[in-house]
This record gives structure tokens, sequence and C-alpha cells, in this order.
């Protein structure tokens, strides 16, 4: 059953998305008794209507507003106006992930102690405690049915997997498995994986978590959220004491509302919810909401990433069965005598041929392109994921030049590579060549980064309001009932694939909030 | 592209029509494999430069066991009054290059590699760059050119490969 709630009900709860933050929040909050209403710039599919096929399925679900790159990165070049590959639809980014779900590792809570000062990085410790997170990371993996967690078994390994793990055991690593994954490796409240592939395009089976089919009708079915899908944020309004009062939206048809709110929640993803920031200020907040750190857009993190893909004499078949079920962990250590801080995972990855005719060597051509891909029945891949390094210049900022469907300034992303994700990119791609070499790979391909998946950073978490945007709880630091609820509050990137610790952090904020509206004191 | 069952149709082209290099017959409003294979007919494009496109398009990402036919269903969209213009003076100029290097034109150089050193010389501009970009999609995005890679495409409606060989692999 849907709640419908006034636009002039100023009780409810306002989150801004519905992905691995906004979703997750909108169920706790709305378990709890909490009047929730979800705004999702999206609209609805679900398994039955995701596709089979990458362009298509990039077509029906990818987020294609106007955005600019600039800086560095190669993404810029090749990929001008997509800087990341996130989703617009209800369940945000986790109808596309790949269901990878690791802790961060307890020192990575920490990174400006542990790894001491790197020069032009912005490093900051996270105002939590690994031990205040570990309760909310169990029940984390329970929501997501995390495997080779709370007694759920391993996914099966599939031919992509054998290769590598052949190939990590003959360079002597140990921490070698099929993953912890938000997929069931068996029947469960959702079904055991079928080994369809197509993880990235939608699970159609639905074994893997997503919000959109999960979290989001779980809440729904309370009574105490509605969810507005194609309803399009467009700027929180605040009023003369500086607390936000709801938030203008626009709808399918492009007809604008303002809906009323105690609290309002950001949850878009690490480049809209600082834009969304930035393009509410006022007389108040010139500089955007929330800002008055001016931390807001920076720090943008991607992650360090690559790819290595490897040719072999005999056919692999890698597009069959799950796209990520596979984990090399040894390098995730910090280990300063590689010669960088911080440390990356090795992760099984496949593309179909249409993205790796897209994504193996952007740009390239010519017979030792068309060679690389007359052997993709031969090939093997896997994802690099590495902690990079916070850098205030690494920032999303307002392109007054160019303007959304709703005439609003784009976000353009600027990134610059820092030294140390170079070095640990180049540490990685060693490795990773070494992997495939050690069994018997013909050819490698030290693959650049694709759009950004990891998008983190940009209304960081800081124990001191000088340093961030939000506190240990989400709460803005200058606007009480104003929270951000998505990866942009990531003080620090980890080497872990994000999507975990945001529903960690989405639990443990709608226990706040919850209580903080219990007391009286939001 | 004309189907299949219109091959009688394709050989009348053939007699009507001129050599272009060594694959292509063009006439007037069409470019047609020299093997009577695929024909496409033209409204905006010259059928020379049309079928000097299919053979920049094969020269970019060449794979010899990919037929002529995929190629020029790849290029087939730029046949369309918005875009031949581009395509003209982006040919022409490909021509002149090779005029330039001593060829009578792009398609009467009888090496590729000749060619591609043309191409490498072009290689930043707008024109090539529109040409490759459009090449990902319009080449490798086609269905019936997967099964060539020996990739497999959809596997939902089978009941993905869980029983159809996820890890048939033995040789590890």
């Amino acid at each position: 059953m849907t709640a419908p709630f006034d636009l002039n009900d100023d009780q409810v709860v306002v989150i801004i998305g519905t992905g691995a933050g906004g979703g997750v929040l909108a169920n706790e909050l709305a378990q709890k008794g909490v009047h929730v209403v979800a705004l999702e710039a999206g609209g609805r599919h679900l398994p039955q209507d995701y596709i089979n096929d990458e362009w298509d399925s990039f077509g029906q679900l990818a987020w294609l507003d106007a955005r600019t790159t600039s800086g560095d990165w190669r993404v810029a070049k090749d990929f001008s106006g997509l800087p990341a590959w996130i989703v617009k639809a209800v369940g945000g980014t986790t109808t596309h992930w790949a269901g990878a779900s690791l802790r961060f590792q307890d020192h990575e809570w920490k990174a400006a102690t542990t790894y001491g000062p790197v020069q032009g990085a912005n490093l900051l410790d996270w105002p939590i405690d690994p031990a205040e997170m570990a309760p909310y990371y169990d029940k984390a993996e329970d929501k997501l049915g995390v495997t080779r967690t709370g007694g759920r078994d391993g996914l099966p390994g599939n031919n992509n997997y054998k290769v590598f793990e052949a190939g990590a055991k003959a360079l002597g690593y140990k921490q070698v498995h099929t993953g912890r994954m938000a997929i069931n490796s068996a029947d469960g409240d959702r079904v055991a994986c079928k080994q369809t592939g197509f993880c990235f395009q939608g699970c159609k089976w639905g074994a893997k978590w997503s919000s959109a089919y999960t979290d989001i009708p779980q809440g729904e079915a309370t009574g105490n959220l509605e969810v507005r899908d194609r309803a399009h944020v467009l700027k929180i309004e605040h009023d003369d004491s500086g607390r936000v009062t709801g938030v203008l939206y626009a709808d399918a048809d492009g007809n604008q509302h303002l809906q009323k709110a105690r609290v309002v929640c950001v949850a878009g993803n690490s480049i809209e919810s600082p834009r969304l920031l930035l393009n509410s200020a006022s007389n108040m907040f010139p500089d955007g909401l929330a800002n008055s750190s001016g931390q807001v857009g920076r720090n943008y993190m991607r992650h360090m990433t690559g790819s290595v893909y490897a040719m072999f004499d005999k056919p692999v078949k890698m597009w069959r069965g799950t796209t990520m079920a596979g984990i090399i962990q040894d390098e995730s250590r910090h280990d300063p005598s590689r010669g960088f801080v911080g440390g990356y995972e090795l992760e099984t990855l496949a593309l179909g041929l249409p993205f790796m005719a897209a994504f193996l060597d952007p740009g390239g051509w010519g017979r030792e392109f068309t060679t690389a891909l007359e052997g993709y029945e031969n090939m093997a891949g896997m994802w690099i994921v590495g902690e990079d390094m916070p850098q205030e210049t690494n920032r999303i900022t307002l392109n007054h030049d160019v303007k959304d469907q709703y005439g609003l300034p784009a976000p353009n992303v600027h990134f610059d590579d820092h030294p140390n994700d170079v070095a640990m990119r180049n540490h990685a791609y060693g490795q990773g060549m070494a992997v495939y070499e050690a069994v018997g790979a013909t050819r490698v391909f030290p693959t650049p980064p694709y759009p950004s998946t990891h998008n983190l950073g940009t209304n960081r978490m800081s124990e001191n309001p000088r340093d961030g945007v939000v506190n240990k709880w989400g709460q803005t630091h200058d606007i009480a009932n104003l929270f951000v609820s998505d990866g942009s509050q990531f003080t620090t990137g980890a080497a872990e694939n994000p999507t975990l610790t945001i529903v960690a952090l989405a639990i443990r904020q709608a226990d706040h909030i919850a209580a903080e509206l219990g007391r009286g004191t939001l | 592209m004309l189907e299949e069952r219109q091959k009688l149709t394709r050989r009348t082209l053939l007699s009507r029509g001129v050599a272009a290099g060594a694959a292509f017959i063009v006439g007037t409003g069409f470019v047609t494999g020299r093997d009577a294979a695929w024909a496409m007919e033209l409204e905006h494009l010259q059928p020379t430069t049309m079928a000097t496109l299919i053979q920049m398009a094969r020269d970019i990402y060449p794979h010899d066991h990919v037929a002529d036919a995929f190629y020029a269903a790849a290029v087939k969209g730029y046949d369309d009054a918005e875009r031949a213009p581009i395509i003209e003076t982006g040919i022409a100029g490909l021509d002149a290059a090779a005029q330039g290097a001593g060829f009578a034109s792009y398609l009467a150089t009888g090496w590729e590699r000749d060619r591609v050193d043309l191409l490498r010389a072009m290689e930043d501009s707008a024109f090539f760059q529109t040409v490759r970009g459009g090449l990902v999609t319009g080449l490798y995005n086609q269905k019936a050119v997967w099964p060539l890679f020996g990739y497999e495409g959809e596997s939902y409606s089978k009941g993905g490969y869980i029983d159809r060989g996820f890890d048939d692999i033995t040789w590890v």
C-alpha cells in the first residue's frame, strides 16, 4: 500500500534519491513509523523490464542528463559528456551494481592517521570508529544477503573466475575466493543466481539485491513511505532561520511542485547531491546550502580503477555467469613498501562484446584493436578497485555555460589523478597481468578506467565543521534538519566497493533520525 | 539493404554498374558488393562516396572474417540529408590525400597499409573521429555480428548458464 502524503504536510521526511543510501533510509524510517516521501528522478523499472543487452539497457537505465568534464583523467577525453556510469531509476545504481559487498578494513576509517601526511591529498580520519560500525555492517550484510557472511555459502566460480583463481594461486596469493556478494547463492527471499551474466544491466531474476525490489516495496507496504518516481528535485528551500522547509521538484510532465518537509535527506549520488546543494544557493547561503566550509563538491573520489584483460589460446567465455564473483584481497593491505599508501582489490569482471569494443581501448582502431576483439571468446578479465586520494581540487562545480532540461547549470566533474593513484594503478596493472601470465596468457591489456561507478566524497563527513560538510550522522554541520545519505558523505574511499558501507551508514542514520524525531530535536 | 530474395535485382544492378576499387560496383543510386552478396540504394550520397566510406570502415576496424555487408550496414545511416554533406567533404579530403600520395583515389590503393597511412594522418580530424566513433556501436552492436566473435548475447530466456556451461572450461 502506498501512502499518499500531501504537498503541504510539513511533518514528513523527504528523501531525494532511492538507491543504496536513499532507498534503504526510506525503508528503515518507514519501518519505524516515520512518514517518508521519497523523490526519485528516474522511472520505476523492475526485473521484468530489465534488458539483457548492454546498449539497450544503458539507454533504459543510465543517467544521461547533461554533464561536463575536465582534468587529466582519460574519461574527460574519451567520454567527455559521461563522467559517470550510474543509474536514473527507482533503486538508483543498485540496479546496476555488481553486488560486491565488502567491509572497510579497520585502518581505512582512519586514513590520515594511518597513512600520515601525503602531499596534495586532503586526507582526514572519519569521525566514526570501526567498532561503532561493526553492528551496522552485520545488519547491512543480513539485509543484502551477502554471501560468505552470516552462514551464507559463496557463489560457485564461473569460467572467468577459474582462470583468475588459477593465476592468483600460481602467484602465491592466499585471499582468493568468489567474493562476498549480494547475490543469492541459495533460494531465499530472492532466488539463487542463475549465472546469466548481465549483472550490470539489472538482474532479471532478482537474485542480486537492489533497493528497487526489496527495500522500496517493503517500505511502501508499511503505509509510511510514498515514492514519487520521475520527480526531479531542482532546489531545497529554507526559511529565515536557516532551516530547510521543503523541496521544489519537477514531475514527469515538467510541472513544478513544492513538497514541504520536516527533514530533508539528500541521496542523489556524489555528482547530483553536491550539485543540488550548490544549485540551492540563496541570499542567506550564497555559496550553496551547508557550504560554510567551502567543501561542498570538493574531494571528489572515484576509486583508483582500471581493468586487466588477457587473451589465452583456449576459450574462456568470460561473459557466462556472475559478472564480478571473484576477488583477490592480498593487495588491499596498507603497505607503503609498494610505493603508495592504501591498497586495492582485484575482482573478476566481464563485458559483452559491444561494451568491450567501447571500453577496451577507447579511441583505438586498426589491427592492434581488432585482433584483440577477435580473441574475445578467449579473454578473461578483472577490475581493479583501490583507494584514491581525496583532493580539494577534484570537485563538482556548476557549469553555467551548459544547462540541463530544467534550465539549471549542469555539473562539471573535474578530476586529476594523484601521484599515489598513478603508482597504485601501475602496481595493480603489473600484478593483474602477472596473474594471467602465470596461466599462459598470450597477450594482456592494461585497460584504462571506465566512466565512474564509484562516486564518493563530495559532501564529506568530518569531526570539525571547518573540514567537511556533514557530521558523523550525515547531518550537515550548518543546517540541523538537512542530511546527506549517500556515498558523498565518505571522508575517504577505502579500497572496497562502497555500497555495503553506504547501506550500513543509511541504517545507522535511520536509527539516529528516528531517535531525534522521537525526542523532538529535529 | 536489399533482401536475399532480391538477388536477381542485384545481378541486374551489377550489369549496370562499374567497378569501384576491388570490392565494389557502383552505378546510379546504388553500391553493391562485387560478389552481389549485398546491395545498397542511395538517396543522398554519391555511390562512390559510399563505397569509399565502406572501405574506410573496414580499414578502421578490419576483421577479415566479417563480410562487407556488415560494414555497409554500419555506415548506411550516413545516407541522409543532414549528414551526407559532411561525408562527401570528408571522403573528398581522403581521396585528395590519396592522390597526394600518388594513388588515383583511396579505393585505388592496393595495400591496406597504404590506406591506413592515409587514415593515421587524419585520425585527429572530426570526420575521422565521427566515422570511427559511430562504428563502435554501428558495427559491434549488430546482433548478427556477435556470433562471428563467439559472443552469445542475452541468456535470460534460456535460463542463464547455470545448466549451460558457466564453468565448463577444463584447461585451467
